[in-house]
């Protein structure tokens, strides 16, 4: 193991240690206390993985690169620090889109490595050669192709910085498998040299004295809190805030566990499967206060039934999410902590909006996510409320994409951030079991339960050899629906109940293949063996695998059809 | 209506793509689009003319651009004064017994034959894009041969030379 003296002596004549490529990379990922890098090894990478060789710095081999990045995401998402992930030119390089994508989307800090063919024959379509900046411009914070190793601190020093820092996003560094043979001087910054990414932190104190003067004569505020809150590690001043004026708070999907599920100032999930008071709040509001959330669609619903009367304040680091889909009145561009701590500094008195919170209140008791319990199969809806009875609300949620996904949001109460891992703007299946492993790794002592359907789980399961390998104490709980279940309720909402191609008419056997990978698995067919089962299940240690059998032809509600606006819900309890 | 936007950027490889892979992942149109580095060395200026663009989709644009990297600074010069000028080439079909009447048509234009031939002319002509047009519109029954437009390129006028009233009058771009 090699290690680099960092001392600059200022008597003798310091130099900066010449270094290869390879070396450059492995000291880079030290100077950014790196723990971790996921990745699948190739032939364009063979000298940074000889370098990884005995760096010191852990690796997990992953078996797919998706795989890796995706595990890289879930590593992200619950340390806030930036995920590493490595792999080779050509089709380890394509393998990484769709988690570069997803990160893009739910703004996650990645730093991905990969291989590239020698500069001498980039262009020549040699062995394993493809324009890996080409396709990942779209689905990049930023990238780079490195042409000298000699630029090789910068552009990692760089990458870690706009990876990390502003509206997190995933960067990428191609490396030509030459320039990681290639000697360079390795002198790496303190700071980067970037005159054109100049992220706005604080807000302007202007808009700050805007915001707080619409609220003191608002009488039907609501915060709107987003990812951005959990980004900027602002749980504690958006609980101080709501506190303070008496506010209630819904949550995007992503957003949840910035606010406490069991505030009663908390109103749950909005959008598309949001609950009732959520969904109100954000139709009547005068004001609505938006922390650090995008404004998607599947939030908002139709634009034109989208908080109607209401005054529009949003705060984001990133200035062109502003105003992007919903007209704004107050922007603040600027990270959400440093916006609340601004906030909080007032004097002002909290507005009388007892009236309101106490409707938004009634609502939430009357109209509480439901499912109705009948026959004798599993609902996933009880499903889901056993696991969260049985880990007191605690644990690590990682979900795959799909009904059990939005049951996971509905049914599980987070009380805490960074205890939410989900695929949201990109809706990958496939991301769940990846991700989790990367939670796990992150946070091995947590409970981690990774909460995946049938489907998407095996677009991935391969990785249950990194659980395996690992002896990670991850729980998987496969939610059997023998269905691509979200794909099947919209044909049968929509489509006049024509299934095509979203019944698994061929399923695996889970059990044997939990067996296969010598993970201890258990099945659950009935709901009169549910409970006992979980927690049996839920206490072991080490890794397991659940299969639980769930009633087929259930359906995630409420919902907004597509096109309806936010007071159209339909299937709200009675 | 068409906004004309001038973006100083980092002249490093990639960035025009970077520019235009942007524009097709927005749905933003792009008219037409030049590139030249500028006196500051490592920096290039891209001059955009957007069609159809209304003040959101343009807010979208400007801050979209904002966020690359390698993009320093973007001026919407559309309501701005500014200078504003592309350049044509056209070979037109001329036999020796037309020159002088082509000859009579371009000189209004202040344009000049650059290349003669057997058959035909070539004329180059700088101006505004409505200028460009008009003198293509006047030389086609003789018969373009051939046709290349740069595009338009512009810089903000220095404000100090320009009055109020030429401003308004001629819509915001003003020409020599
Ligand atoms: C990679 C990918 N392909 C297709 C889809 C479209 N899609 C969304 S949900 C879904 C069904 C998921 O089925 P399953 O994993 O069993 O979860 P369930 O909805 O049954 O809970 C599909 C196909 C997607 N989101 N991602
Ligand atoms: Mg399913």
């Amino acid at each position: 193991m090699r290690v680099i003296s960092e001392e600059k002596n200022a008597s003798s004549e310091w130099q900066a240690p010449m270094l290869t490529g390879s070396e450059i990379l492995v000291e880079a990922l030290r100077k950014e206390q790196v723990e971790v890098i996921f990745g699948y090894p190739g032939g364009a990478v063979l000298p940074l993985y000889d370098a990884l060789y005995d760096c010191g710095i852990r690796h997990v081999l992953a078996r797919h690169e998706q795989g890796a990045i995706h595990a890289a995401e879930g590593y992200a998402r619950v340390t806030g620090k930036p995920g590493v992930v490595i792999a080779t030119s050509g089709p380890g390089a394509t393998n990484l889109v769709t988690g570069l994508a997803d990160a893009m989307l739910d703004s996650l800090p990645i730093v991905a490595i990969t291989g590239q063919v020698a500069r001498s024959v980039i262009g020549s379509d040699a062995f394993q050669e493809t324009s890996i900046i080409g396709i990942s411009t779209p689905i990049t914070k930023h990238n780079y192709q490195v042409q000298h190793a000699s630029e090789l601190p910068a552009v990692l020093k760089e990458a870690f910085h706009i990876a990390n820092t502003g509206r997190k996003g995933p960067v990428l560094v191609d490396i030509p498998k030459d320039v990681a043979g290639e000697k360079a001087l390795f002198i790496y910054e303190d700071a980067p040299q970037l005159p054109g990414y100049q992220p706005t932190v604080v807000p302007h104190a202007m808009q700050i004295r805007k915001v707080l003067g619409l609220l003191e004569a608002a009488k039907r505020p609501v915060i709107l809190a987003g990812a951005g809150v959990l980004h900027a590690g602002a749980s504690g001043e958006l609980r101080q805030f709501a506190e303070r004026f008496g506010i209630p708070v819904v949550h995007t999907l992503l957003g949840l566990g910035g606010f406490p599920a069991d505030h009663p100032l908390f109103l749950g999930m909005g959008g598309m499967h949001g609950s009732k008071a959520a969904n109100t709040a954000l139709y009547e509001t005068d004001l609505l206060l938006n922390f650090g959330a995008r404004f998607d669609d599947r939030l908002t619903g139709n634009l034109k039934h989208f908080a109607p009367a209401a005054t529009v304040v949003h705060v984001d680091i990133d200035p062109a999410e502003i105003g992007k889909n919903v007209p704004t009145d107050v922007p603040v561009v600027g990270d959400v902590k440093e916006a609340l701590t601004m906030l909080l500094a007032t004097q002002m008195a909290a507005p009388d909006i007892a009236s309101w919170r106490q409707q938004l209140l009634d609502i939430k008791a009357q109209t509480p996510f439901w499912f109705v319990q009948e026959g004798s199969l599993v609902k996933p809806q009880r499903l889901i409320s056993e696991i969260a009875r049985l880990t007191n609300g605690q644990s690590t949620i990682v979900t795959d994409v799909g009904q059990h996904q939005m049951w996971a949001a509905q049914f599980y109460p987070f009380t805490e951030p960074n205890h939410w891992v989900t695929s949201g703007g990109l809706g990958t299946m496939g991301f769940g079991l990846p991700a989790a492993i990367g939670a796990q790794i992150a946070e091995p002592t947590r409970q981690v339960v990774a909460i995946v359907g049938d489907a998407g789980f095996q677009m991935t399961l391969q990785e249950l050899a990194v659980v395996a390998e690992l002896a990670l104490p991850l729980k998987i709980v496969v939610v059997n629906n023998g269905a691509l279940g979200m794909v099947r309720q919209w044909q049968e909402l929509f489509y006049q109940e024509r299934y095509s191609s979203s019944l698994l008419q061929w399923q695996p056997d889970f059990l044997k293949l939990a067996a296969a990978y010598d993970i201890p698995a258990v099945q659950i067919r009935e709901d009169g063996e549910l409970t006992a089962k979980l927690d049996a299940f839920l206490a072991a240690s080490g890794p397991g695998l659940l299969e639980c059998l769930v009633a087929p032809m259930e359906n995630v509600y409420p919902m907004i059809a597509p096109g309806d606006g936010l007071h159209q819900m339909v299937g709200v309890k009675p | 209506m068409n906004r004309v936007i001038s973006v100083i950027v980092n002249n490093k490889a990639g960035v025009l793509n970077r520019i235009t892979a942007l524009f097709l992942r927005k749905g933003f149109n792009i008219q037409n689009l030049t590139v030249g580095v500028t006196d500051t060395p490592g920096l290039s200026r891209i001059t955009i003319v957007m069609n159809d663009t209304d003040a959101s989709a343009l807010e979208q644009v400007i801050k979209q651009l904002y966020k690359q990297i390698d993009v320093l600074k973007v001026t919407d010069l559309t309501d701005q004064p500014m200078v504003a000028r592309e350049l044509a080439l056209i070979r037109v079909n001329s036999p020796v017994a037309q020159r002088s009447v082509i000859t009579t048509i371009i000189e209004p234009f202040r344009a000049s034959i650059i290349d003669v031939g057997r058959d035909s002319i070539t004329i180059q002509a700088v101006g505004r894009t409505e200028k460009i047009d008009a003198l293509i519109a006047l030389l086609r029954p003789y018969g373009i041969k051939e046709l290349a437009r740069t595009g338009l390129t512009a810089l903000a006028r220095d404000v100090a030379t320009v009055t109020e009233a030429r401003r308004v009058s001629e819509n915001n771009v003003i020409s020599i």
